[in-house]
């Protein structure tokens, strides 16, 4: 492949890509994400590439090899085109089935949608609910591409917005789009990204950075694993877009060490940005150049906040650092660091391609465009969804979801990952909004939602998720270190009957101090599930104590 | 350059530029409480005891004032209801593990913490890291440093570097407010690099018992 050397040439390659393709000749696509995988979707891949060459099917069907769909529930999933017939829970055995239909253009019913109540089917991608009620932005190109193979991506229009940000916009105008748009970070906070790049942009020094987090680590959170997995193209061009924007001529891609498959996909894509000329020196002839290294972190979850983060990609560990001095100004090697989600990167493009004022037309009033959320719990659809900001938890949870499993009633959601926050069953008709979520003291943050049901031990909740984030603090300052594990003790004590009266106030101030005191977002934040449980749970830890006395 | 104007505690006071909260606060005389705190090291924020409240521009916080800089018309309050809370339960946290280090117990005095509130574990280091930090800063040998995470991160004198050179040095010891670096070291010697500790001193307390009975 020669270097593209000009955003026409990018355009000619992507009609030429297209010309090469039929677009009337199936394609079957298995998806490899995290949940599949574990459902050994190999091995029905594998299937797939048997049939199609022992039947000498080579010319008449494709066979793509896909990041996550997201209906992880009804693993291995399996979505066969032109016109995008779902199957689910696929067995190798299903396959020479599969396979007839599709190439007779019909559908092979074992595997397609059944309504459990009603039994009403449903074939196309379309009208199942679980993703009849998304808008699929971001994550909805996964099923499409091989995310080893950068022609499926621009096939699709990708890097389109790069071109067009390089040879149409200036630097000014691309972070103005942004900020029009009103692009909230993803990683948590939900602060404005255009108002982060400008102070990057703004701060003093030459040198500065541009950095993907993908240092997603909690459980209940999936998402961003299957984005940057899935499609680390969408991931990379907002970057670039965004260097380009700030002028930062170094990024870097911080993600974890122990996710084989993603390492794989991001390492194939730097190659592929780099052979194609859309990474490296004069990107499409333009002139501006970027050089994007990938990171690894070093095992544990506060690799992930910002400060800590860029320590550890300065080679050191990785420990929050105590200045008041925001990263964005001076973060790695103190030079001006601009630290983003890979969510809110895989949202840059489309805000360059399609324009802020599309972009401010998704939504709820002050949460623009859609969010990815990691559902699982006691749901009966657990997967990766994405929605408009501003849907109905009430959406999620049931229309999406399918409500509570075994038929049970919905006791409370759990919101935001370890330190996010539990909601009662009676708040669900809150909206998906970063500032109504933080009120009720279930922010966004991470983006999982876990439902439990009428079952659960909400003692237990809060325990489970101290007992993670104990074991996940690095243990620089009091407060977090010896204050997450003294609510720890207290925690496990209430839960094992052993709660004595006045734990309830030893645990306020636990989490008072924590939280006032804590030198970085982990420990200031890791106190949220438990005040959530204060808040909404009181009775439910009361009762739990006194009962505890009693049967001593 | 010329001085910031602060004010702390209603005092006016003066700071020159690139100073601390605390380094302010200390040059006025007054007092602010800390742990990790040492004028020869980096500020290090870790034990969080120098917690001050600050307004600025209307808004009031929570800071720790040894990294927090000084600033124009910065107003800090070094003692409030929720100061105090804040020290008085780290306090109490710490002597989960140190009940009974001098410090500790000058303070608890101070802020009306109570030494038996949270269940204890005795491992006598509060984590401050004074030690590692004089090592790696102002000794340039580091001989000690932290392994582990999260609580159950703790010091440790690293063998090879321990057995050159802490002998002769040991200036750690001092400056820890638990006693913790001096009986790390002596087991790690006791352990790695045993025979060098001289009898003599033994035999003479022996001899001097004896002849008292």
């Amino acid at each position: 492949m020669l270097k593209l050397e000009s955003s026409a040439a990018l355009q000619n390659l992507r009609t030429d890509i297209l010309a090469r393709r039929d677009p009337a000749r199936p394609c079957i696509a298995v998806c490899a994400g995290a949940a599949c995988d574990g459902l050994d979707s190999v091995a029905v891949a594998s299937a797939f590439r048997t049939e199609i060459a022992e039947r000498g099917l080579e010319a008449r069907l494709d066979l793509r090899v896909t990041g996550c769909h997201g209906y992880c529930e009804k693993g291995p999933n399996v979505v066969a085109g032109p016109d995008d017939v779902c199957y689910f829970e696929v067995t190798p055995e299903d396959v020479p089935g599969i396979v007839a239909a599709t190439l007779e253009g019909g559908v092979f019913e074992d595997r397609v949608h059944k309504d459990p109540l009603t039994g009403a089917r449903a074939v196309h991608m379309n009208e199942v609910p679980f993703y009849m009620h998304q808008t699929r932005l971001i994550i909805g190109d996964n099923p499409k591409i091989d995310p080893m193979n950068i022609e499926d991506y621009i096939a699709l229009g990708g890097y389109g917005a790069l071109a067009k940000a390089l040879s149409t916009m200036t630097p000014d105008q691309v972070l103005d789009e942004v900020k029009r748009a009103n692009l909230r970070g993803r990683g948590g906070g939900g602060f404005p990204a255009g108002s982060k790049w400008e102070t990057t942009k703004n701060a003093p020094d030459e040198t500065k950075y541009v950095i993907v987090n993908g240092h997603e680590g909690e459980s209940a959170a999936f998402m961003d694993r299957a984005m940057l997995t899935g499609n680390p193209h969408k991931v990379l061009e907002g970057l670039i877009i965004g260097a380009y924007a700030i002028g930062a001529r170094k990024g870097f891609i911080y993600t974890r060490h122990d996710a084989p498959r993603l390492v794989e996909h991001v390492k194939a894509a730097l190659a592929q940005a780099r052979e194609y000329g859309l990474l490296g020196d004069n990107i499409l002839g333009s002139g501006f150049s970027l050089e994007v290294e990938l990171h690894f972190d070093v095992g544990i979850f506060v690799s992930g906040e910002s400060s800590a983060l860029m320590r550890s990609i300065e080679g050191n560990p990785p420990e929050p650092r105590p200045k008041y001095i925001r990263t964005s100004v001076q973060g790695i090697w103190d030079k001006p660091s601009n630290l983003n989600n890979v969510e809110t990167w895989a949202n840059v493009p489309q805000i360059i391609a399609r324009g802020a004022d599309w972009f401010t037309g998704i939504g709820s009033p002050k949460s623009k465009g859609t969010k990815l959320v990691s559902l699982s719990g006691h749901v009966v659809n657990s997967g990766i969804v994405e929605v408009s900001m501003g849907t109905p938890l009430r959406t999620l949870i049931f229309d999406i979801g399918g409500g509570v499993r075994d038929g049970k009633g919905l006791k409370a959601v759990h919101f935001g990952g370890a330190m996010g926050g539990s909601l009662p069953a009676n708040l669900i008709d809150a909206t998906l909004d970063f500032d109504e979520m933080s009120k009720l003291g279930a922010p966004i943050g991470a983006g999982g939602l876990l439902v439990m049901d009428e079952d659960t031990d909400m003692v237990e909740v809060a325990r489970y998720l101290l007992d993670f984030l104990v074991k996940e603090s690095c243990g620089k300052c009091v407060p977090c270190r010896e204050g997450m594990w003294q609510m720890l003790k207290i925690l496990t004590n209430i839960a094992d009957g052993m709660g004595k009266k006045f734990d309830l106030d030893r645990l306020a101030d636990l989490a008072e101090v924590t939280s006032l005191g804590s030198l970085c977002a982990l420990g200031k934040t890791s106190s949220d599930p438990l005040k959530s449980m204060l808040r909404y749970f009181k009775d439910e830890y009361e009762t739990r104590i006194a009962a505890g006395r009693q049967g001593q | 350059m010329s001085e910031t104007i602060l004010r702390i505690d209603g005092k006016e006071v003066s700071a020159s530029p690139g100073m601390t909260v605390l380094d302010a606060a200390r040059r006025a005389g007054i007092d602010v409480p800390t742990l990790c705190h040492h004028e020869k090291l980096e500020a290090y924020g870790g034990c969080r005891l120098c917690m001050v409240e600050v307004e600025s521009r209307g808004k009031t916080s929570y800071v720790v004032s040894c990294t927090y800089p000084v600033e124009k018309d910065l107003v800090v309050r070094t003692r409030s209801e929720r100061v105090d809370k804040i020290r008085r339960v780290i306090v109490e946290e710490l002597m989960a593990h140190a009940p009974d280090a001098p410090e500790l117990v000058r303070l608890a005095a101070e802020y009306g913490a109570d030494r038996n509130r949270f269940e204890k574990e005795a491992i006598f280091c509060v984590m401050c890291g004074l030690c590692v930090r004089y090592c790696a800063e102002v000794k340039q040998e580091d001989a000690v440093g932290f392994i582990e995470n999260g609580p159950r991160r703790e010091i440790s004198f690293i063998p090879e570097r321990a057995a050159k050179v802490c002998w002769d040095c040991q200036e750690c010891f001092a400056i820890c407010p638990t006693s913790y670096a001096q009986a790390a070291y002596m087991l790690t010697e006791a352990l790695a690099f045993p025979g060098r500790r001289k009898p003599d001193l033994a035999k003479k307390v022996f001899r001097v018992a004896k002849a008292a009975s």
